[in-house]
C-alpha cells in the first residue's frame, strides 16, 4: 500500500510531469490563459491518462512482451493512446453531451500531449512495473499535470493584466513564470527516494 | 474646511503611503539584523549593505530602460526591503558575486520584468535566494557556528573572497537535527541542539524577529492572519508527529524557533503582491505554508524550507483567491470552476 502512496506523490510532486520533467508543455502553455479551460483540460488529461497508462501496460505485458516485439513500444504506444483518445470521445458524446461540450476540442488534443506517451513509456522502462503500479503512476501524472495546469492559469489571468514590458508580453514571461513554478518545485526534490 | 480633491482611496493620514510602509519594515528588521550580527559578526551587515546598493542600481537601471520615473518609484523602498529580506537570510559567510547575482536576480527577473511592485506573483527576494540555494548549494549552506562570530577584518575577506571560510563555518540546528534524527544519543550530544529553549543562537535571531514582527502587526503594516496561520500550521503538524517519536522529529518549539521560521512568518510570507488577499484565504494560505515547512525539513533534501515553502505558496495564492472570494453584501458567494 505505501508502495503505491510513495508513487502517487512522487509522480505529483517530487517528479511532476510539467515542472520537473518538462513534459506535456504544450498543452500547458497553449490552455493555460483561463481558469475554467484549465480546469476542463486537467479532468480530461486526468481520464485520459490514467485509462492509457493501463492499456499501454497490458499491451506491453501481454502482446509485446510475448512476442518480442519490444522494439515496436513507441508506435504501438502512439496507437494504443490514439483510440483510447477516440473511444473516450465517442463515449462522453454519447453518454454525456453535457461534459463533451465542456470538454470540447481539448479531448481529440489530448493524443499529442507528450506527457500520455511520456508516462507509457516510462512506466515499461522500470522492470518491476505491474499492473497496479502502472494505474497508479499514470494517475499520479495526470493529477499533477492538473494541479500546476490549474495553478499557472490562475496565475496568468493575473499576468495577463500586468504591466509587462512589451518585449515579454504573452508566452515570453509565460515560459518565464513556469521556469520560475519549475524552481519552486525543486523544493520537493530528495523528498521520496524510489 | 477644503474638500479632499485626490483619487482614491481617500486618506488624509499622513505618511500613509508605500515608502512609509516600507519604511517601517526596514526598522523592523532592526533587532533581528542586531541578533545575527551579535551572534555571526558582521558579515550580515555587509551583505545588506551590499544587496541594497545591487537592488537600487538595478532598479533604477531597468526603470531607466523602459523610460520611467526613476526617482518617483524608487521612493517606494520596495527595492530596498527586498534586498534586506534576501540578505538576512543569506549565509553571513557569503562572498560579493553571491550576493550581486541572487539580488540582480530577484529585482530584474522576479520584479522588474513583471511590471515592478505590486505586480509580480512570487516573492522577489525568495526567489533570488532559491535561485542561489539551488545553484550554490554549498555556499548557501555555509554559516558560523553561534558566538563565535569573526572578527570585522576577517569578515571583510570573507565578503571579498579572499579568506578561506572553513576556518569558521559550523552546522546550524537545522543540519544537526537532519543528520541525527532518530539518534537519540547523538541528539543529546550535540550542543548546538539544546539552547535556552530551542537551538543554540538561533532561538535569538528568531526570537527577535519575532519581536519586529509583533511591531509590524502593532503599526498594522500587516495583519495576524498569515503569521498565524504559518505558526499554527507549523505547530499542528509538527507536534503529533513529535508526541510520536520524539527521536526521529523535532519538537514545534524547535521549529517555530529555528532557520527562517519567524523572518518568514512575519515578513516574508505577509509579502502583500505574492500572497493571498482574502482573510480566509490568508489563514489557508499561512498554514499551508508552515506544513510545507515542516514536510520539506524533515523530509526533503533541503536545510530549511522556507523560501520554497513561500514560492509553492505564491504559486497557488491565485488559485487561493479565486475560492476564497468574499461574497458581496446583497449577493450569493459565487460559484467557482469544479465547485459547480
Amino acid at each position: 500500500m505505501s508502495e503505491y502512496v510513495l508513487i502517487l506523490i512522487s509522480a505529483v510532486l517530487v517528479n511532476n510531469f510539467v515542472l520537473v520533467q518538462f513534459l506535456g508543455l504544450c498543452p500547458f502553455m497553449g490552455v493555460s490563459n483561463k481558469v475554467e479551460t484549465a480546469m476542463g483540460m486537467s479532468l480530461a488529461t486526468t481520464f485520459v491518462l490514467t485509462l492509457s497508462s493501463v492499456l499501454a501496460y497490458l499491451t506491453w505485458a501481454y502482446i509485446l512482451v510475448p512476442f518480442e516485439l519490444e522494439y515496436l513500444r513507441t508506435i504501438s504506444f502512439i496507437l494504443v493512446i490514439a483510440v483510447a483518445v477516440q473511444f473516450t470521445e465517442m463515449f462522453v458524446k454519447k453518454a454525456s453531451p453535457l461534459l463533451y461540450r465542456v470538454l470540447g476540442v481539448f479531448l481529440p488534443l489530448i493524443t499529442s500531449n507528450c506527457a500520455v506517451l511520456g508516462v507509457a513509456l516510462l512506466n515499461v522502462r522500470k522492470e518491476d512495473a505491474t499492473f497496479l503500479s502502472s494505474l497508479t503512476y499514470g494517475f499520479g501524472a495526470a493529477l499533477g499535470f492538473s494541479l500546476v495546469l490549474v495553478l499557472f492559469a490562475a496565475m496568468r489571468e493575473r499576468i495577463a493584466v500586468a504591466d509587462v514590458p512589451e518585449a515579454f508580453r504573452g508566452p515570453s514571461i509565460g515560459l518565464i513564470t513556469a521556469g520560475l513554478m519549475s524552481l519552486a518545485f525543486m523544493g520537493f526534490s530528495g523528498l521520496i527516494k524510489l | 474646511m477644503a474638500l479632499i480633491t485626490v483619487s482614491s482611496p481617500h486618506t488624509t493620514k499622513k505618511g500613509n503611503h508605500t515608502g512609509a510602509f516600507m519604511r517601517q519594515v526596514i526598522y523592523a528588521t532592526a533587532p533581528g539584523l542586531a541578533a545575527l550580527t551579535w551572534l555571526f559578526g558582521y558579515g550580515t551587515l555587509l551583505n545588506v549593505c551590499f544587496a541594497v546598493l545591487v537592488a537600487v542600481g538595478c532598479e533604477a537601471l531597468f526603470l531607466r530602460a523602459r523610460g520611467r520615473d526613476v526617482s518617483f518609484y524608487l521612493s517606494d523602498f520596495s527595492a530596498v526591503v527586498t534586498a534586506l529580506l534576501l540578505a538576512l537570510a543569506m549565509p553571513p559567510t557569503s562572498p560579493w558575486w553571491l550576493i550581486l547575482i541572487g539580488t540582480a536576480f530577484a529585482i530584474i527577473i522576479a520584479k522588474q520584468l513583471y511590471g515592478g511592485l505590486g505586480m509580480n506573483p512570487f516573492n522577489p527576494a525568495m526567489v533570488g535566494y532559491v535561485l542561489l540555494l539551488i545553484s550554490f548549494p554549498v555556499e548557501m549552506t555555509r554559516w558560523i557556528a553561534p558566538h563565535e562570530a569573526p572578527a570585522l577584518s576577517d569578515s571583510i575577506q570573507i565578503f571579498l573572497g579572499q579568506t578561506n571560510v572553513d576556518a569558521f563555518s559550523g552546522a546550524t540546528p537545522l543540519d544537526t537535527m537532519r543528520t541525527w534524527a532518530g539518534n537519540a544519543e547523538q541528539l543529546s550530544n550535540q550542543p548546538i541542539l539544546h539552547g535556552a529553549f530551542a537551538g543554540e543562537g538561533w532561538e535569538w535571531v528568531n526570537a527577535a524577529f519575532l519581536l519586529g514582527g509583533l511591531y509590524l502587526m502593532w503599526r498594522r503594516i500587516i495583519t495576524w492572519h498569515i503569521p498565524a496561520g504559518v505558526l499554527a500550521g507549523l505547530t499542528a503538524i509538527a507536534l503529533p508527529f513529535w508526541l510520536f517519536d520524539s527521536v526521529r522529529f523535532a519538537d514545534p518549539l524547535f521549529h517555530l524557533f529555528s532557520g527562517a521560521a519567524m523572518l518568514g512568518a512575519f515578513f516574508i510570507a505577509t509579502d502583500p503582491v505574492s500572497a493571498a488577499t482574502s482573510r480566509n484565504g490568508r489563514l489557508i494560505f499561512g498554514a499551508l505554508i508552515g506544513v510545507l515547512v515542516w514536510v520539506i525539513r524533515t523530509f526533503g533534501g533541503y536545510p530549511d524550507a522556507m523560501a520554497f515553502a513561500v514560492l509553492l505558496m505564491n504559486l497557488a495564492a491565485p488559485t487561493i483567491d479565486y475560492y476564497t472570494q468574499p461574497r458581496t453584501y446583497g449577493h450569493k458567494a459565487a460559484h467557482r470552476g469544479a465547485s459547480k
